[in-house]
């Protein structure tokens, strides 16, 4: 008996050693190919917008920061060291001596300065040109109202005052911007190559001409089929870059998607067929301890939630809204309709870099002690049992999961209220043409932060702001989003937000959902390198993927 | 003919210049624009927007930019694709559907025409009946079932294909038979029905008379009438399938026309659907024009002049 136990033991060890020792070959090709949804608009950081150019640009340019893949937490990029001024206000960044453009042309502080006139300039129309609105005069600039680009809060100084490097770019912003350092690794604060684009004008970004200063370059660009980029010998870190190649394949439908996976011609998919969730899910549970599951959901920086349109009788009334955000079953709808690791929204800001907002007013079941407390302030209201309530309707873009999650809480209300709700749907455009005219009762709408930081939620509810389309305006609540961004110290501007989610939770101009999850397939074949060492895949809640730490092993499944 | 064929082409301008200007007031009617985006741009930068496309200038002034740009032959830049132009797109992606449509057109004609004289030749019978209730299947089942079976089937399971993509010749399969199958299907009962109808006619009758043999006179009498109504069907069959199909395209993940033309609908692309519809007009026009053309050489009855 003791003899077997030795023979299993060292079985065992031999088993293990075999195992952890195949994990650990490198591919001989380093070729990565990745599902990335649709053809993006286009590879100009400045212009860019969506989530699939967005992987692909943050591949191609390094900003002066850059980013750990798991936390996001912010890491030199071309910028190698920054000093903060006391006031938050000021930011020096030393840029690298050896930051080359992929054309060997050296990179300077100017490129940076010109790139961010560049997006400002009323001429390049960057849509996203509000991300540099924190420099200083970078608002007036972008309007017109400031002609002399001169006046931009950025500065390019020497590092070496012996002689012309150009290699300190110093920064002015409007108020202390904590996040500004996360900003600086977001493509629109990208450098972007002044003596190509003034070369080639619009068409920079194409094959053949598109030059950049990341991790991976332009090597082929063809339209619905893919995109290749390719290391960047002239990177400062080419050393650290283990992937060779990047395909970056638009498949729309996720179908099609998840079977190239199966197919084994794609290491990443962008994300799974809805149908495809509780299949999934029932591996994840069930799966062998050390076993690989292929499927990865985590949480992603969205919520999902319902517009009031706050001048509409009657959803002006606040406890008509109470009423009903409170019976909305959010945990039924997660659990029971939507089943792919979603969770409960009460609140309208996802959990972010510490940021965390208890709601105690909205449940996430709906008991029968909501529904009296519910059914008392439509009383209270006027409208007892729901009598005399006028008509209203929940409108929403035409997409399989909103209609199932209105048709819900049309059920939901009817139940619990006695309320009838209209719903209906329009195609996306129209929708936003809709909701932008505020000719609506009840909008679904979603959002995705920019930054990881919660003012890229809270802002968005401040008096006249261009995404608030609620009609919702509390003063209160604009002097605490305006104080939150004069606050540098994190815990006193966290407590700002969150005295402000708390107003916006006790008025309710929305109803939130829930908090989404980024879904995809991820081969056991990729892996993450992390101080030398080979980690599994893992997602940051952002959901960007920066190839530079990735490497593809070779899995033998015989050992 | 040359009269008819070049008559039939100067006509053909002021159809485009109609189809170009309804085209153009249409889509700008429909809610929404190109720039409207779930996150609401700040006005300034709409505005900035605006004036780089000429938005911001009276709708009358848009127009005649546009008929200009268009006289020179240029479709403008896709509002959606930066950095590409509308010319480029259509370009780059119609040789795709092109490919596809052709293999598809073959394949469907082949297989259609084939199964119509195999039914035709003896109507009533069991292989009638078998060959069109194949037919009527076809033109039942949807290609978003058959596409995902096919790929199931041949991709997956043989592993004759790759799954999805545009990267070897062989990529080009997939899509083209479930893009002809249901042409293959119409083909097949309309030549069956065409054949039927000459199987009666006197000289049909008097070939056989003479002593040829059957498949001489399938051949050489009954075909050219019969086929008739398949060559009158191909010209919207040839130019729907040639132009690409948005649901082979998205489920084989191929690059064509057809996901353009819609999207560029759904994103208000205002110069990208104008460019579409066009090219799409032209090409049915033309397409029409050859089927007259055949129309003349296989029915003697037929003349233009």
């Amino acid at each position: 008996m003791k003899t077997m136990c030795r023979i299993v033991g060292l079985l065992v060890v031999v088993f293990c050693y075999c195992t952890s020792h195949a994990a650990v070959k490198l591919s001989k090709q380093q070729i990565l190919r990745v599902g990335n949804t649709s053809e993006p608009r286009d590879l100009d950081p400045a212009i860019l917008t969506g989530v699939p150019g967005s992987h692909i640009v943050d591949n191609l340019f390094e900003g002066l920061t850059s980013y750990d893949p798991y936390t996001l937490e912010p890491r030199p990029g071309v910028a190698e060291t920054w000093k903060i001024s006391s006031d938050g206000k000021t930011y020096t960044f030393y840029l690298r001596d050896d930051a080359r453009w992929s054309d060997g042309r050296k990179l300077t502080a100017e490129d940076f300065a010109w790139a961010w006139q560049r997006a400002l300039n009323p001429a390049t129309a960057s849509e996203y040109a509000y991300q540099l609105y924190y420099l200083k005069n970078g608002e007036a600039l972008a309007q017109g109202k400031l002609k002399d680009f001169g006046k931009l809060g950025v500065e390019v100084l020497d590092k070496d005052p012996t002689k012309k490097d150009r290699l300190v770019l110093k920064v002015t912003l409007e108020h202390p911007t904590p996040f500004f350092l996360r900003l600086t690794s977001f493509h629109t604060l990208h450098p972007t190559p002044k003596h190509t684009i003034e070369k080639y004008g619009d068409r920079w970004t194409t094959e053949g001409k598109m030059v950049s200063n990341g991790p991976f370059k332009l090597s082929e660009w063809k339209l619905n089929r893919h995109i290749k980029i390719v290391k960047n010998d002239a990177y400062w870190d080419k050393n650290k870059v283990g992937i060779e190649a990047v395909y970056f394949y638009p498949i729309e439908n996720s179908v099609t998607e998840e079977k190239t996976y199966k197919a084994g011609d794609l290491h990443l998919t962008s994300t799974i067929p809805l149908i495809r969730i509780p299949y999934y899910m029932k591996q994840l549970s069930n799966r062998a301890p050390g076993q690989y599951i292929d499927y990865k959901h985590s949480p992603s920086l969205s919520v999902y939630f319902y517009r009031f349109n706050t001048t509409k009788v009657p959803l002006n009334d606040v406890r008509v809204r109470r009423a009903l955000a409170m019976t909305v079953d959010r945990k039924l709808l997660v659990e029971g309709v939507l089943r792919g690791g979603q969770q409960p929204a009460t609140s309208f800001t996802p959990y972010v870099d510490g940021y965390k907002f208890s709601n105690k007013g909205l449940p996430t079941t709906v008991t029968p002690e909501v529904v009296a407390e519910a059914k008392e302030l439509l009383r209270k209201a006027g409208y007892p049992n729901g009598e005399g309530m006028p008509k209203f309707e929940i409108l929403y873009n035409t997409l399989e999961a909103n209609k199932k999650i209105a048709i819900a809480i049309q059920r939901m209300w009817k139940e619990h209220l006695g309320i009838e709700v209209g719903i209906f749907n329009q195609e996306w455009k129209v929708f936003l043409d809709t909701q932008h005219n505020m000719n609506y009762s009840i909008a679904r709408a979603g959002w995705l932060g920019d930054y990881p930081d919660p003012n890229t939620f809270l802002d968005m509810f401040v008096t006249g702001g261009g995404n608030n389309e609620t009609g919702w305006s509390n003063p209160q609540y604009d002097k605490l989003i305006d104080m939150a961004a004069e606050t540098t110290d994190r815990q006193k501007r966290f407590q700002h937000f969150r005295t402000a989610e708390a107003i916006l939770m006790e008025e309710l101009p929305i109803i939130p959902i829930y908090f989404s999850t980024n879904q995809r397939l991820v081969s056991q074949k990729v892996k993450m390198r992390d101080n030398g060492h080979l980690r599994d895949w893992q997602p940051n809640i952002m959901d960007r993927l920066l190839f530079k730490y990735y490497a593809l092993i070779d899995i033998n499944n015989g050992g | 003919m040359g009269r008819f064929v070049l008559k039939r082409l100067l006509t053909m301008v002021p159809v485009l210049w109609l189809i170009a200007t309804l085209t153009f007031f249409l889509i700008r009617l429909a809610p929404g624009g190109p720039l409207s985006t779930e996150k609401q741009l700040p006005e300034e930068i709409l505005r900035n927007l605006e004036a780089k496309y000429h938005l911001d200038e009276p709708l009358p002034m848009q127009y005649l930019r546009y008929m200009g740009m268009l006289l020179q032959g240029d479709l403008g830049p896709s509002f959606r694709y930066a950095s590409r132009s509308v010319n480029e797109i259509i370009a780059e992606t119609f040789p795709v559907s092109a490919i596809i449509g052709i293999l598809g057109l073959l394949y469907a004609l082949l297989l259609g025409v084939l199964s119509g004289i195999f039914a035709a030749s003896k109507p009533n019978s069991a292989r009638d009946y078998l060959s069109m209730f194949f037919a009527m299947l076809g033109i039942c089942l949807p290609s978003f079932v058959i596409g995902p079976l096919f790929m199931l089937v041949f991709a997956i399971k043989l592993e004759w294909f790759n799954v999805s993509g545009w990267n070897e010749p062989k990529d080009a399969i997939l899509p083209a038979i479930t893009l002809g199958t249901m042409y293959a299907a119409y083909f097949a009962r309309l030549s069956r029905t065409g054949i039927l109808d000459v199987l009666h006619q006197d000289y049909i009758r008097t070939a056989h008379a003479k002593g040829l043999p059957g498949w001489l006179v399938m051949l050489r009498h009954t075909l050219k009438g019969g086929l008739l109504p398949t060559v009158s069907f191909m010209g919207p069959a040839v130019t729907a399938i040639l132009t690409g199909s948005l649901v082979v395209e998205t489920i084989f993940n191929v690059p064509g026309l057809g996901r353009f033309f819609v999207q560029s609908a759904l994103n208000r692309d205002y110069t990208l659907v104008m460019g579409c519809v066009l090219f799409l007009a032209t090409l049915i026009m033309l397409m029409n024009l050859l089927v007259d053309i055949a129309y003349a050489f296989l029915n003697p009855r037929v003349s233009y002049d």
